[in-house]
């Protein structure tokens, strides 16, 4: 963003001025997340950088509190990972598969009712959480299935489902019928010309509304407060009582953890919406 | 098509027009089929249960379940006078039921809930009940007057015949720090019991305000990533989406650790000298915390939408303002500002939205000051057990938001909302 030379000086004061902003703005936006870092090889036990931290002492950095969120005794990380990745995987293909399938539908331009309909399933993103966590928590009460495993992921499917439906309409939108109708011409039945021609053309909305699925599922809290009984903790909820209750590092490592698993995740998010955009055809 | 033209027949022979029709039916209930299935989950699992919301916010039948004789008798009652000595003798009758259920408390909690007092007269009635002291051939309004001279005030029976009709508004009207009162007026609660009317204007204050700073702070960065060329810009995207993608309890636990005392925000306030060491501010458990940690959470999803509308102007539209005559702000405010009010909008709507229904932040770093509606709702569902008061702040809260998205759609139209 080089400025012209004839800039005036007041545009050019402004102009530094916005610049300022913007690296305030970025630095509002990522610092957090790094504070994280070094504080969770904290050897004391305090949630303050140390001196011997500030002067890069090796003796003030350790990996205790990695170990206490492994080996802790009675630490309930173990099973609450466990937990939560059942639960975002499951919920994740019931997201995907009735998601896909409903925008298979939608984006059909016989469908009745569109705007209604649409409106109805993407209505769990729009509904304020609390108010879907206590209409669930009623069905799932009646139903017989609170405080299990069926139950909770029922409910992130509801809250996944959005997502999957809406990148997947949004893939669908730039997509050629006619590689279907030639499909379906040359003998092939609708469920071979998904599997075979649709589906590999619009994997990548899929994946990437799997994608918000799997981390709407994991990382929320929310619903599942109302719904988990002590046998369902997640790590959401693990970390919920831990910073109401007693803020120790090992709340930090596991943080840590979940920064390197949102990375991994961003990063295969990116290179999907980029192979969509080149195979819907859209260059940039 | 006119009745003279001959009608196009298909090589089955049946007319063009039918034959179109049916194969268009058979595409529509083809496609149908296929959103059915979520469809169908959805209306069981969640449209269904926020219905059963409405109901269990206004549903009082237990009451008149439990003295269907009474308020029988009730009916030609006039409500000024001591009332006769039949609605005495069926009200014994329905008590005698209750007590043979052991469902007598609940109705002493819900009558006491209508009127303070209740409580104790009905235990007195218990006991008398219970061992057989009230004579049915005589006279049961004279005895049971005597079990306590509460029985004896007209107020206590006229508290009863309120409580007649199966549904109530009672909920809503205390979830607006509202009640109604002996003449059936809405009738507001003394001034130091209004905390619900507090929390309402706090959580859209908090709503609001938290909406300008993401404004505030997104458009200017929107801008820049959507001008920069690609290669910086997509770095500098990353530091708008790692936020967006990682969990929402990482980020409040590092808002936690920055704003404590002895935190890193108050560190460096010391170190540039703005503050003493020894005076540093609380930052935490009060509004600043609040703010400040849900301006950045929510930030990603201003951004987004704003950056895909200025992805999309074209840079060529600036110049020609300026070469027009425009100065650089002119040209911004006349050409620019205007083609991004589609993303304004999406970006200011869905911040508010998640916004307004908070609840994980705001309590974890908000303290007392930070208490929001949905907390409240919370409290009630899982301490209280009042499901129906939280059934219906919920409703509340689900009107008004429904209401900002109608104005929304009417306003900027809902398809520009995109992820990512």
């Amino acid at each position: 963003m080089a400025l012209p030379k004839y800039t005036e000086t007041r545009y050019r004061i402004w102009h530094y001025f916005y610049i300022a902003i913007c690296t305030f703005v970025f630095i509002f936006l990522i610092a957090p997340l790094f504070v994280i870092f070094p504080l969770s090889f904290n050897a004391e036990e305090f949630l303050v950088f140390s001196e011997g931290m500030k002067n890069l002492d090796p003796d003030a950095f350790s990996l205790r509190w990695y170990k206490d969120m492994v080996y802790g005794t009675k630490n309930p990380w173990g099973l609450a990972a466990k937990n939560s990745f059942i639960i975002a995987i499951f919920a994740t293909l019931g997201s995907v598969i009735l998601g896909t399938v409903a925008a298979l539908g939608l984006s059909s331009r016989h469908m009745p009712f569109k705007g209604i309909i649409m409106a109805t399933l993407i209505s769990p993103m729009i509904v304020p959480l609390i108010i879907s966590g206590v209409a669930i928590f009623f069905f799932m009460a009646k139903a017989g299935l609170a405080a299990t495993h069926t139950g909770i992921v029922l409910a992130h499917i509801i809250l996944g489902t959005p997502f999957v439906v809406i990148t997947v309409t949004a893939t669908l939108s730039g997509f050629d019928h006619s590689v279907t109708r030639a499909a379906a011409s040359l003998g092939s039945n609708p469920v071979n010309t998904f599997m075979k021609v649709t589906l590999p053309l619009i994997l990548p909305g899929v994946i990437s509304g799997g994608l918000f699925a799997f981390v709407t599922s994991f990382d929320e809290v929310v619903v599942v407060l109302f719904l988990a009984g002590l046998e369902n903790t997640t790590i959401p909820i693990q970390m919920w009582t831990g910073l109401r209750e007693q803020l120790s590092p090992t709340i930090l490592a596991v943080a840590t953890c979940l920064i390197v698993l949102s990375t991994l995740i961003l990063i295969s998010a990116e290179l999907l919406r980029r192979r969509s955009e080149r195979l819907r055809g859209i260059n940039r | 098509m006119s009745s003279e033209t001959k009608q196009i027949l298909t090589t089955d022979g049946i007319p063009l027009e039918i034959s179109l029709k049916k194969a268009e039916r058979k595409n529509k209930i083809k496609a149908f089929l296929l959103v059915a299935p979520l469809l169908l989950f959805l209306i069981i699992t969640y449209i269904f249960p926020i219905g059963e919301m409405f109901t269990r916010s206004i549903d009082d039948k237990m009451i008149t379940n439990m003295l269907p004789k009474t308020f029988k008798s009730m009916e030609t009652w006039d409500g000024k006078e001591l009332p006769s000595e039949e609605v005495f003798a069926s009200f014994l009758s329905d008590f005698k039921i209750l007590v043979d259920k052991k469902e007598h408390g609940k109705l002493a909690q819900r009558l006491n809930k209508e009127k303070n007092g209740f409580n104790t007269i009905t235990k007195k009635l218990f006991r008398q009940v219970k061992r057989n002291k009230i004579d049915e051939t005589q006279s049961i309004k004279e005895q049971i007057m005597k079990v306590h001279k509460r029985w004896r005030n007209v107020e206590y029976w006229q508290a009863i015949k309120r409580t007649a009709p199966p549904y109530t508004s009672a909920k809503y009207l205390k979830a607006m720090d509202m009640y109604l009162n002996e003449d059936n007026k809405i009738t507001q609660v003394s001034e130091d019991r209004r905390i619900h009317r507090i929390l309402w204007l706090r959580t859209v204050e908090v709503a609001f305000f938290v909406t300008v700073f993401c404004f505030l702070m997104g458009y200017p960065i929107a801008h820049l990533l959507a001008t920069l060329p690609m290669k910086y810009s997509n770095l500098l995207m990353i530091c708008v989406l790692l936020p967006f993608w990682t969990s929402l309890l990482v980020r409040t636990a590092s808002w936690m650790i920055l704003l404590q005392q002895q935190g890193v925000v108050n560190d460096f306030f010391v170190m540039i000298g703005l503050v003493a060491d020894d005076n540093r501010p609380e930052m935490m458990y009060n509004k600043v915390g609040t703010y400040v940690a849900m301006t950045q959470i929510l930030l990603p999803f201003m951004v987004l939408p704003l950056y895909s509308v200025m992805k999309t102007i074209s840079p060529s539209l600036m110049r020609a303002g300026k070469s027009l005559g425009g100065t650089p702000f002119v040209a911004f405010w006349k050409v620019y500002f205007p083609l991004t009010i589609p993303g304004i909008g999406a970006g200011c709507l869905l911040v508010f939205i998640l916004a307004i229904g908070y609840y994980i932040t705001p309590a974890l770093v908000g303290g007392a000051s930070g208490t929001l509606i949905s907390n409240q709702i919370a409290y009630h569902m899982k301490t209280t057990l009042d499901w129906s008061f939280a059934s219906a702040m919920g409703l509340m809260l689900l009107g008004g938001v429904l209401v900002i998205y109608w104005l929304y759609n009417k306003l900027v139209g809902v398809d520009n909302i995109k992820l990512g």
